[in-house]
């Protein structure tokens, strides 16, 4: 996926080879590999591809900007049913009790 | 099965007044207290009793009343027992309920972690999230449990600050508070009328935060705590926007209250 939001356009699994690797052994990979990774991705809705003319371009559905903007209003909302999904650090705080915060930090 | 109608009807009315002191007078003491924010541990194993205790002296009070009625009012007693065994289903019925959606929405969240962090070298079970809002959290899930701390997070925090964090959400996942906290939302979605069912989750919310705290203490001073809530809270990303509404407890104020008050 990284290396599609890197494109920034449409590509082929032949333009995508050069920049990828293997993650354990750090070889190159086969292209057939790229294609199968690139079918499952396009199953899950991530990429949508190209089939009018080959080789087949793929082209990711959405930015990683508004993937991590989903994440962060996952992570940071408030929806009560959002309650015990995962435990943040610091919950919302208030704007009253930031500024009350800002100053404690500021004294020490 | 022969059961004494009369002792059927003294032990609903035992379990009944009970049922009531458990519900309303005995949760709101505890909720006002002060001494849990020093004894977090034990308040918590006492909501969870005031809970449980609760739920079944309200349906034994049920079979108890039923069991009294049947001899005579036959038709009102099966009514009155099968009342009891309905809010016992409900009861459960939400539980599973609030289980399984709550791993539908940790499995949701974590293929969207999959696909934007990166493993964190330094820490086993952690991965990086390359954005600059500073967040921590904790994905509760079973083997696959995995904190997530942001690159806006790590600029910020000196390395103590950031281990205490570490620490703190590390407690989370050893001490499986998320088991507590997903009981206590299954009650709050089972009884969505009884205030009492969500000043309870609340409750419970806060009192796991500072039983985390308080397990990072025990290797970060506690100023060094303070400054790293408080950095993460001041951030101004970290406060509501206007559409969020005000949570009615600062946990986070308390929080840092106790440490450096």
């Amino acid at each position: 996926m990284q290396a599609l939001w890197d494109a920034g356009e449409p590509c082929s699994a032949y333009d995508l080879l050069p920049g990828l690797t293997a993650t354990e052994s750090g070889e190159p990979l086969a292209a057939t590999t790229v294609l199968t990774v690139l079918g499952r991705l396009e199953k899950k809705g991530l990429v949508t591809a190209d089939r009018s003319a080959r080789p087949h371009r793929y082209v990711a559905v959405r930015s990683r900007e508004d993937h991590v903007a989903d994440l962060m209003h996952e992570v940071l909302g408030d929806a009560a049913d959002r309650t015990a999904v995962l435990e943040r650090f610091v919950g919302g705080v208030s704007a009253a009790d930031a500024d009350l915060l800002r100053r404690l930090l500021g004294d020490r | 099965m022969i059961v004494d109608p009369g002792l059927a009807a003294i032990a609903a009315v035992v379990l009944g007044v009970i049922a009531i002191a458990l519900a309303v007078p005995v949760p709101i003491a505890l909720a006002r207290a002060a001494w849990p924010s020093r004894a977090p541990a034990r308040a918590l194993v006492l909501w969870q009793a005031i809970a449980l205790a609760g739920g079944f002296s309200m349906i034994g009070a049920l079979v108890g009343a039923g069991l009294a009625l049947v001899p005579h009012h036959t038709l009102i007693g099966g009514i009155v027992i099968g009342t009891a065994v309905g809010l016992a289903g409900h009861l459960l019925g939400h539980l599973a309920a609030t289980v399984l959606s709550v791993i539908r929405s940790r499995h949701r969240h974590r293929a969207l972690l999959d696909l934007l962090t990166s493993p964190d070298p330094e820490r086993p079970s952690t991965l990086i999230l390359d954005a600059p809002t500073p967040v921590a959290y904790c994905l509760p899930q079973g083997f696959g449990s995995v904190t997530v701390l942001s690159r806006g997070l790590l600029d910020r925090l000196s390395p103590d600050e950031l281990a205490a964090v570490v620490a703190h959400e590390r407690a989370h996942l050893e001490q499986r508070h998320d088991i507590v906290l997903v009981a206590f939302r299954a009650w709050h979605s089972a009884l969505p009328w009884f205030p009492i069912a969500a000043r309870a989750a609340e409750e419970v919310a806060v009192l796991v935060e500072l039983l985390a705290d308080d397990r990072a203490r025990r290797t970060i001073p506690d100023d060094v705590l303070a400054r790293a809530i408080a950095t993460v809270a001041a951030a101004p990303e970290g406060t509501l926007t206007d559409a969020g509404r005000p949570r009615p407890l600062s946990s986070t104020r308390d929080r840092v209250r106790r440490l450096v008050g």
